[in-house]
């Protein structure tokens, strides 16, 4: 831009100072549009210096600039918006649009280039950031590196150290070394010295003896005025070989006193030994004898006892008369039954040790169970107090209420409606009560039908029977015996009148078969589901045959007949029922 | 208790006779012999020199008064004052002198331990024994004075010779199993000889009277060992105070350690008691003055003292010895048996102030007495278990079973009881300044 820019200044650097005035007009036009808030330029020229220099277009140069803007904004990429010359001048449309998108262009110039400011001074806060950063860090390695250096030498300081140690030490060992050998030499040598010393010692000693005996130390003497007695009285003895046997002899002596004493009080003391052994055993005997029969319980202790108490009374009986004698034998023996017995009086006593050890416990458990017991029936009592008291407050209070209640409508409304609540609620109580009292009594009523219906039958079968017995008894009285088969059914017609159901039961054999496959299928059916209903009950009470519902009847009738096949115990337990039944 | 008057002594020279009539002292050159109950002098005998040594013979008829310096003993009788015997040994000198049990032979050992002389009394007769080894203790009698253990050293070896004293017979002579005997002691039944090493090494010998090796024992090794041995006086224990202050007792029958006896600084067994001696600054004036003033100015001037029992734990005074030294002040030096063999008394060297008492029959402590001043001697009573010992100050500690208590010597002049001797009978101690003597005689109940 500079270029074409420059090149323009300098070609026409006259017209500069004769289009001030009209630069100047234009370029106010610009600035009061810029006057506008949102129009803002930080790189706005100094107005002073800008109509004085720059004098771009002039009157004669109108189409050269206009061409040359073109060329400008074409450049610029602003293709669209070309200014054009016409006769009358400057067509102000374009020239607004192209200002407008020269202005736009400009502004964001202007905002990359605020971005790219901001941008610049994150980039360079980032910068200085890293920069300190880095010199910091540059910091810290260098104080690792000087404290790396540092301990280096501290460690080859030590080495050196550990160095000159071991050489001490290595000296040192040396040194002890030398010096034991030179302390043993030393000894070896002063042991050698010490003997020649003495060797020399004695010899001058032997040497001076020789001397003094020599020379007949007039000195060396005793003067005694007259000569003393011996102590014993007796005279000095000449030395004989008689004399030394004597010595030898009374050493001996002496020696053998020495013996016979030690031996006396040993003996003595063994005795008395013995004598405290002895009474231990007889106490223990007489510790353990009673316990006797309470250890019979177990009967593999009792016989070891029992051995052992044979053996022990040998023992005591040969150690009583071995006690003078002290041979080695007996002693074994007394020293065997004490040891013994010492072990029986050690189980024994653990066997108590343990046995009073399991009392405490009894008692202890014991003494728990009865506090818990005891608490028990306390917390039982208490409980019942509680709850008297509580039913006593209750009362009260609802005596109080009682009182308190006449003296206000609205807590008696509210009150009535409270009992009025309390009223259904117990009326629903009972209700329930009452539905659950149905409900059973309905149970019991179906059972008792039930049962009805079956004593029914039964009485109807055993009025078949009655009816069939008479007539064959009747039959039998009859002249006509061997009539008796074709006249049955006559007979039975003729009682139909009184007992129909049984004629028609009777009339059913054929049936009885079919009802038997029958029942097969139909008694779980028959029997629980299809309940019978008041009126059966009725009418099976009371006997009324009816036609109504004949054909339910007859498939009771048939189960129950079938029952009856089934077994006769059934049958005899009806008949005695029927036979309660029968007043009715 | 009463006190004598103060007599002079020298070089503490002051003898009780062994039957108990006289009390036989030295002062200077002159011997002097009293009746103990009166102390009038019986006796008064001149020596040729300085007394050293004095001692009685066991009949009491003799005394033997020796004279190192000179080389001279002198022999005085109480029978017959003008009889009288010298022995002079000569340019070899002596170094020391004693009886044989009859009373009738003088043992004199030569300087340098060349040889020991005996002499004799009744034939003037003459006899050597070479070779005796110069220890702690390398001669020793039986307590029936039959016979005569000595320690010999020959060829850098140690022997041990056992004469019989009647004629001085030898009647065994063995090598001993020592590197270096120190010393050796009789059992009282006189039938065991027990035989110790130097302190170099713990090693105690026993030895039968034939010479026969009964048993040995030692308790640790490479550690300064045995400092002082005692027998029981019934035989039965053989008690052993070594320098790691133990007490170790060896029994007669297996010879070996039946118990050990500690001696710690604290002692917390609330079980023992601790009796510490505590002094009382003297209150002039009060009711005791007047028998102060009565009996002059010893006791006037030094501070009452009494027994308290101490509150357990108690710690006791311990001084540190120097190890580095000879002969450190370390360890049981000294060791006592009462006479009925119950109690046992024994002293700590780096604990010099603090005499430990023993219930042998318990075989456990009993009772720890301590005092203001190192113990100088303890001694028990011949008859009863009774012991008195000294401190070096004017007070005689009397302990027995009942109890304890410090007297107050009630004499004329300062008397720092040095040492002391019981006599015989128990009636009576001497008690022994380092110039003088007085007797204390004990109150019949006590």
């Amino acid at each position: 831009m500079g270029d074409w820019w420059t090149p323009a200044m300098m070609t026409d650097p006259i017209l500069d100072t004769k289009d001030l005035s009209s630069i100047s007009g234009i370029s106010i036009s610009p600035s009061r549009q810029n006057s506008l808030p949102s129009l803002h330029s930080t790189m706005t020229l100094p107005k002073t210096s800008y109509s004085v220099l720059s004098a771009f277009c002039t009157e004669e140069n109108v189409s050269q600039c206009i061409t040359y803007i073109n060329q400008e904004v074409c450049s610029l990429g602003l293709s669209g918006v070309s200014l054009e010359c016409n006769s009358d001048g400057l067509n102000a449309v374009p020239v607004l649009n192209l200002l407008y998108e020269l202005v736009q262009l400009h502004r964001k110039a202007q905002r990359t280039l605020q971005e790219l400011e901001s941008q610049q001074l994150k980039n360079e806060s980032d910068v200085n950031h890293l920069q300190h950063n880095n010199s910091r860090l540059k910091d810290q390695l260098e104080h690792a590196r000087r404290e790396n250096s540092g301990l280096h030498e501290g460690e080859r300081q030590l080495q050196l150290k550990i160095k000159t140690l071991q050489n001490c030490l290595k000296s040192e060992k040396e040194e002890v070394q030398k010096l034991q050998s030179i302390i043993s030499s030393r000894a070896t040598q002063y042991n050698h010295d010490t003997k020649r010393k003495e060797r020399e010692c004695t010899k001058l000693k032997e040497r001076l003896n020789q001397l003094l005996m020599d020379k007949r130390d007039k000195k060396l003497a005793i003067e005694v005025s007259n000569y003393v007695g011996r102590s014993d009285g007796k005279r000095g003895l000449w030395k004989t070989g008689k004399m030394e046997a004597r010595h030898e002899g009374e050493m001996y002596k002496a020696l053998l006193s020495d013996y016979e004493s030690r031996q006396r009080s040993l003996m003595l003391e063994n005795s008395e030994l013995k004598k405290v052994l002895q009474h231990m055993k007889k106490d223990m005997i007489s510790i353990l004898s009673p316990k006797k029969p309470c250890v019979k319980t177990e009967p593999a202790e009792d016989s070891l006892e029992q051995v052992a108490s044979e053996g022990e009374e040998e023992t005591t009986d040969s150690s009583r008369e071995t006690l003078e004698q002290s041979c080695e034998q007996a002693r074994e023996q007394l020293t065997n039954s004490i040891r013994l017995q010492w072990r029986k009086l050690k189980s024994h006593m653990e066997r108590l040790d343990s046995q009073a050890s399991l009392v405490a416990c009894q008692e202890r458990e014991s003494e728990d169970v009865i506090s818990r017991r005891e608490h028990e029936e306390e917390m039982q009592r208490m409980r019942l107090e509680v709850q008297q008291c509580k039913d006593f407050i209750h009362m009260q209070q609802q005596l109080l209420q009682d009182m308190s209640s006449p003296c206000d409508e609205e807590t008696a409304a509210l009150l009535n409606d409270c009992y009025t609540l309390e009223e259904k609620e117990r009326l629903k109580e009972e209700w329930r009560l009452f539905n659950e009292q149905k409900k059973n009594f309905e149970r019991e009523r179906r059972n008792f039908t039930e049962a009805a219906i079956r004593l029914g039958h039964e009485r109807k079968a055993f009025e078949d029977d009655r009816a069939a017995w008479l007539k064959t008894q009747f039959l039998n009285m009859t002249p006509f015996v061997d009539r008796k088969r074709p006249a049955l059914p006559e007979t039975q017609s003729a009682l139909s009148v009184s007992t129909e159901p049984e004629a028609k039961i009777q009339s059913t054999p054929p049936l009885l078969t079919k009802s038997q496959s029958y029942t097969a299928f139909s008694t779980p059916k028959a029997a629980p589901v299809k309940m019978p209903s008041t009126a059966d009950l009725y009418r099976s009470l009371r006997l009324i045959p009816e036609s109504r519902s004949h054909g339910r009847r007859q498939s009771s009738e048939t189960l129950d007949k079938s029952r009856l096949r089934h077994g006769s115990a059934d049958c005899s337990v009806f008949s005695l029922v029927r036979d309660e039944n029968s007043p009715i | 208790m009463n006190f004598s008057d103060v007599l002079k002594q020298s070089n503490q020279l002051c003898k009780i006779s062994p039957d108990g009539k006289y009390v036989a002292t030295c002062v200077q050159y002159r011997l002097m012999v009293r009746d103990i109950i009166n102390l009038q002098i019986v006796h008064l005998y001149s020596c040729l020199d300085q007394v050293m040594h004095i001692e009685w013979s066991s009949d009491s008829m003799f005394i033997l008064c020796a004279m190192y310096k000179r080389g001279l003993v002198q022999v005085w009788s109480l029978e017959q004052p003008d009889w009288h015997c010298k022995i002079d040994e000569g340019s070899i000198g002596l170094v020391s002198s004693r009886w044989s049990p009859d009373g009738r032979h003088i043992l004199n050992t030569t300087e340098f331990h060349l040889r020991i002389t005996v002499w004799s009394l009744c034939t003037k007769s003459v006899s050597y024994i070479k070779y005796p080894k110069a220890c702690q203790k390398g001669m020793d009698f039986t307590s029936d004075g039959r016979y005569m253990a000595l320690a010999e050293r020959r060829e850098c070896k140690d022997y041990i010779s056992v004469f019989v004293c009647d004629d001085w017979h030898l009647l065994r002579h063995f090598e001993s199993e020592t590197q270096d005997l120190a010393g050796l002691e009789w059992s009282p039944n006189g039938c065991v000889l027990a035989v110790w090493d130097s302190c170099l090494e713990y090693k105690i010998l026993l030895y039968s009277l034939d010479g026969r090796l009964l048993s040995s024992y030692s308790a640790y090794e490479w550690s300064l060992g045995i400092k002082s041995v005692t027998w029981s006086p019934s035989s039965q224990f053989l008690v052993i105070g070594s320098y790691d202050e133990k007490v170790r007792i060896l029994n007669h029958i297996t010879w070996k350690k039946i118990k050990e006896f500690d001696h710690p600084g604290t002692i917390n067994n609330c079980k023992k008691s601790v009796y510490k001696e505590v002094e009382q600054t003297t209150v002039v004036g009060g009711d005791n003055l007047s028998i102060h003033q009565l009996t002059a100015g010893n006791s006037l001037f030094s501070p009452k003292s009494k027994y308290e029992i101490t509150p357990l734990p108690a710690q006791l005074p311990v001084i540190k010895p120097d190890l580095d030294r000879a002969n450190p002040k370390i360890g049981i030096s000294a060791m006592a048996f009462s006479s009925d063999n119950r109690y046992l008394a024994t002293k700590n060297d780096n604990m010099p102030q603090s005499l430990w008492l023993w219930d042998m029959q318990k075989l456990c402590l009993l009772t720890v007495l301590e005092h203001t001043a190192p113990i100088r001697c303890f001694i028990w009573d011949p008859s009863r278990p009774r012991l008195a010992l000294c401190t070096g100050n004017t007070k005689v500690y009397i302990w027995s079973a009942a109890g304890c208590l410090s007297v107050n010597l009630r004499v004329e002049g300062i008397f720092q009881v040095q040492s002391l001797l019981w006599h015989p009978s128990g009636s009576s101690i001497v008690l022994l300044s380092k110039e003088q003597f007085c007797i204390c005689y004990m109150d019949s109940e006590d």
